[in-house]
């Protein structure tokens, strides 16, 4: 088990190094690349937690998808000037006030509570077929909210293209 | 002026050459660009420079004509053509018939070496690799035909002020009838790669359109101008060497596109070869140079003489003040004019098309800059 | 010498020890496979071009891909200097490690494989979406306008094409039942039949895309030579850019095993389960004998003694193979092996042939093939399986 640990460690010093130069690099495409590290490391704890489907989806979508999709944009855009911005407005100290304090407070809760619940733990044993499973619980226990969210989707991709092409 | 944000998307510049794959020499463009569209272009010419016509006033004519060659080296001949036919005019000679039949079919040739060539590489351009090895193959053969006859394949300087220095070669006709006889075939295999090809037809039908009144107004000439619909060429307009006597056609395009500029070049190598044909037959007997002074003092005048280069008209404007050098040499290039119509054709269009584009023009930067 | 051998057995029947041995071997010689296919294809080019391509370095040129790995080996180091060379550095790497990584789950035969796992596909396919990060990445760095007009393209070009892509392996794998590579095998031998002739649409649609994908001719834009002189690697010299060129040619073979894996039948041979079709498992002894005839032919054409002895020397090697494999037990060992990378040969030899014979795409015509007639076609095609499969 001590591997386990070893590799969840790892991986969550990955995820949390990745979000913290994410945001306070001043190069965009810089962050990006910080924030494919974040994401291939959520995507190895979903793999610690043997659900491979879940990590490959992961991988192809946000990485292989969306970060590809932000370099796109980001690369049409004029870095120079952006990089001259200020990053941080003038509320930053306050947030990180209210952050401090908000975190003292989940952790004593946390704290007090600590009998009651227990870290998420992978099961051991290997869970066969969760592609099938995943697909399964999709299709049919919960296809009504999915469809739902499918057609979420697809009004918002609709209003994208409307609000990008000024005339149709 | 608006403010610059970090939300604007830079326009991008480029400058294409003077050292890129597909200026076709050391022409620089450069290409204003959004996103990949195309908003405008500037043409820097003149890396190529070597003052030809300068050259000219401190050469006698007999000197001078090798220099011509230098111009659009892939048409050697027929810019020797352009510039004997000119100084024979000054001086009022004609040159034996025996000199404008082998003129003619060398002339010819060499068209079909500059189409080829130019066939070759547009196709490369577009991103067909292959052709430009087969065109390159027959091309070979029209050279060989050169090396034999003056010992020269590129820069041939094939005529001289008054007709030929040389008698043809013996197997001369028999190598040209051989060429003859291969060629359509060849061509068939290249229009059997590109014609039909629907990535072919897409990227060069409706690419770089210019109507005829546009292309009147640029001065264009030769297949780019027949291409966009006038039936203009002069060796039927202002017949020279032995053209009177031959039947040919003068293909013409409707849409003055790429793909049009292509089919009437294809067409026209297929007319050069029907030229060839009839006249290797019946080359005439007699000598090969007309009587011209050892030293050649036209009288004080001036001409101008253009021929159908494979490029456009070819035109040479001599002026003679009585001695053995010319007061003058002005040449108009048909490189040169063709590519001013290439802002008008790019614009609009993407990256890929210009590329397209500078190949359909056919120019030689040796003749642009001169 | 029982002992030994004893020891090591066990030690074979650790979990991580033998799919560790097939790593290295695959890392370890498919640079030098990718090198040959690069041969191959500069050959298969001259044969195209009615030329003879390489021919100096060793007999027929076999030796060029060693000289021409010692020359970019060799070559100076460039980083431009405006470049971000942090990113200049990480690109091609992580093109060369997503293309590498992807063989992990490739099924070279029914024992050598590094591993199966239920998503193996889908693995893949997640792993070479990530390798777009690099073309982007190494054009963008390289602070240069055709490198990033060469980026803007490829990634455009990619993710479209990915889509297609994607779609086509659906209809693929609902005819399976299963991501995992050998199990798709499996069921091709099950239903006895490849999936080709069930999913053709699909197969051509997974062709046209996959050539996309790995930006060959007449897809080959992001480094359009006549357009955009390199695209996005025109900045990058002597051992990153021969990264580059592994990557490219190493996502020719994935894509390859994927097409060969779900259409072709991957590691069995035609027809395999016909018994009276039996003698086609001699095919790799007699393929290898028939080279070895070939090579002993051209040794003696040969002019010069170094050229005879090299290619006899080769003639020997694949004769000595030949027989080996005419011995049952390697035989059998090898079969797989030989079909799989006998297809993945026939399938690089038509990615050859394609790109010396037709012209480029336009970028916005590229566009409009894959949105307007790949995809839909990719979802009607798995519209179509859908009802085919309820109804049957």
């Amino acid at each position: 088990m001590v591997l386990h640990d070893f590799f969840f460690y790892i991986l969550a010093a990955i995820i949390l190094g990745g979000g913290i130069l994410t945001i306070t690099r001043r190069n965009a495409v810089h962050s990006a690349i910080f924030l494919v590290m974040t994401l291939i490391g959520v995507a190895g704890l979903f793999l610690h937690l043997q659900a491979e489907f879940l990590a490959a989806v992961q991988v192809f979508l946000y990485v292989g998808g969306i970060t590809v999709l932000f370099l796109f944009v980001i690369m049409l855009v004029n870095l120079d000037e952006a990089a001259k911005q200020r990053q941080f407005n003038r509320q930053w100290g306050l947030a990180l006030g209210c952050v401090l304090l908000l975190v003292a407070e989940v952790g004593y809760f946390l704290y007090q509570g600590r009998d009651s619940f227990s870290f998420a733990e992978s099961s051991g044993v290997l869970l066969q077929n969760n592609t099938q499973a995943i697909a399964m619980s999709l299709y049919g226990d919960y296809l009504l909210p999915f469809e739902i969210a499918s057609l979420l989707l697809l009004v918002a991709i609709i209003g994208a293209v409307v609000m990008a092409k000024k005339q149709i | 002026m608006p403010d610059k944000t970090f939300l604007d998307t830079n326009e991008i510049v480029i400058n294409m050459g003077p050292q890129h794959p597909s200026t076709h020499g050391v022409l620089r463009v450069i290409l204003k660009l959004d996103g990949e569209k195309v908003l405008g272009t500037e043409c820097i010419i003149g890396y190529l420079h070597r003052g030809v016509e300068k050259i000219a006033e401190n050469r006698t004519y007999t000197m001078f004509n090798p220099y011509v060659d230098r111009m659009d080296y892939v048409a050697a001949v027929s810019n020797g053509l352009g510039y004997c036919e000119a100084v024979e005019k000054l001086l009022n000679v004609q040159a034996p018939p025996r000199a404008q039949y082998v003129r003619t079919i060398l002339t010819e040739l060499n068209r079909i070496s500059s189409h080829l060539l130019w066939l070759g590489t547009h196709a490369l351009d577009i991103g067909a690799i292959t052709p430009l090895f087969y065109t390159f193959r027959e091309r070979e053969e029209v050279l060989k035909i050169f090396e034999a006859y003056c010992g020269a394949r590129l820069t041939t300087h094939a005529f001289r002020i008054g007709g030929l220095q040389y008698e043809t070669y013996d197997g001369f006709e028999e190598q040209v009838k051989a060429f003859c006889n291969i060629f359509p075939a060849k061509l068939g295999e290249y229009e059997a790669l590109l014609t039909g090809n629907r990535i072919w037809l897409g990227r060069t039908k409706g690419v770089g359109v210019l109507n005829t009144a546009e292309a009147i107004d640029l001065g264009v000439t030769g297949p780019v101008l027949r291409a966009s619909g006038l039936k203009w060429d002069i060796r039927k307009a202002q017949p020279y060497a032995a053209y009177e006597e031959f039947d040919f056609d003068i293909p013409v395009g409707e849409n003055g596109d790429t793909f049009d500029r292509y089919v009437v070049r294809m067409e026209e190598m297929r007319q050069s070869l029907r030229i060839i044909e009839q006249a290797v037959g019946r080359i005439p007997e007699g000598p090969v140079m007309a009587k011209v002074p050892k030293i050649i003092k036209p009288p004080a005048g001036e001409v101008y003489h253009s021929i159908e280069a494979p490029k456009g008209e070819l035109g040479y404007f001599v002026v003679s003040d009585g001695s053995t050098q010319p007061y003058r040499v002005r040449i108009r290039p048909p490189s040169f004019v063709n590519l001013q119509a290439l802002d008008r054709m790019v614009r609009g269009h993407l990256v890929a098309d210009v590329v397209a584009i500078i190949g359909t023009i056919d120019i030689v930067l040796g003749e642009v800059d001169r | 010498m029982a002992e030994l051998l004893a020891t090591i057995e066990s030690y074979l029947q650790l979990p991580y020890v033998l799919p560790t041995l097939y790593i290295v071997i695959i890392i370890a010689v498919f640079p030098l496979i990718a090198g040959y296919i690069v041969l191959l294809e500069r050959k298969v080019m001259a044969d195209i071009q009615a030329r003879l391509g390489p021919m100096r370095v060793g007999p027929h040129g076999l030796l060029q891909p060693l000289a021409d790995a010692v020359k970019l080996l060799l070559k100076e180091d460039l980083i431009p200097a405006k470049a971000d060379w942090l990113l200049f550095w990480l690109a091609p790497v992580i093109s060369v490690v997503a293309a590498l990584v992807a063989f992990s789950v490739v099924p070279f035969s029914d024992w050598f494989f590094i591993t199966d796992t239920n998503i193996g596909l889908l693995f893949i396919l997640s792993i070479s979406s990530v390798g777009i990060l690099g073309i982007i990445l190494g054009g963008w760095s390289s602070n240069s306008s055709y490198p990033l007009l060469g980026a803007l393209r490829s990634t455009a070009q990619m993710v479209s094409y990915e889509v297609a892509l994607g779609f086509a392996i659906i209809g693929g794998l609902m005819v399976a039942g299963t991501l995992s590579m050998q199990e798709i095998v499996r069921a091709q031998q099950e239903q006895h039949v490849w999936f080709i002739f069930y999913q053709p649409l699909a197969f051509c649609i997974y062709a046209v895309a996959a050539m996309a994908e790995t930006n060959r001719s007449p897809f080959d834009m992001p480094e359009a030579e006549s357009e955009i002189v390199a695209g996005y690697h025109t900045e990058y010299s002597g051992f990153r850019f021969s990264l580059y060129f592994l990557a490219e040619y190493t996502n020719i073979v994935i894509v390859s095993s994927i097409a060969i894996t779900l259409f072709l039948g991957g590691w069995l041979r035609p027809f395999p389960n016909v018994e009276w079709l039996d003698f086609l498992n001699y095919c790799p002894a007699v393929a290898m004998l028939a080279i070895a005839a070939m090579s002993f032919l051209g040794a003696v054409r040969e002019k010069r003694w170094m050229e005879q002895v090299g290619m006899g020397g080769l003639g020997a090697v694949f004769a000595l193979l030949g027989l080996l494999f005419l011995l049952p037990p390697v035989l059998t060992a090898v079969q797989g092996l030989f079909w799989f990378l006998l297809k993945v040969f026939l399938i690089v030899y038509g990615f050859i042939w394609i790109r010396f014979t037709f012209p480029r795409y336009r970028y916005d015509q590229l566009m409009k093939l894959g949105w307007h007639w790949l995809i839909p076609l990719a979802i009607a095609n798995i519209i179509v399986t859908g009802i085919v499969m309820v109804l049957l």
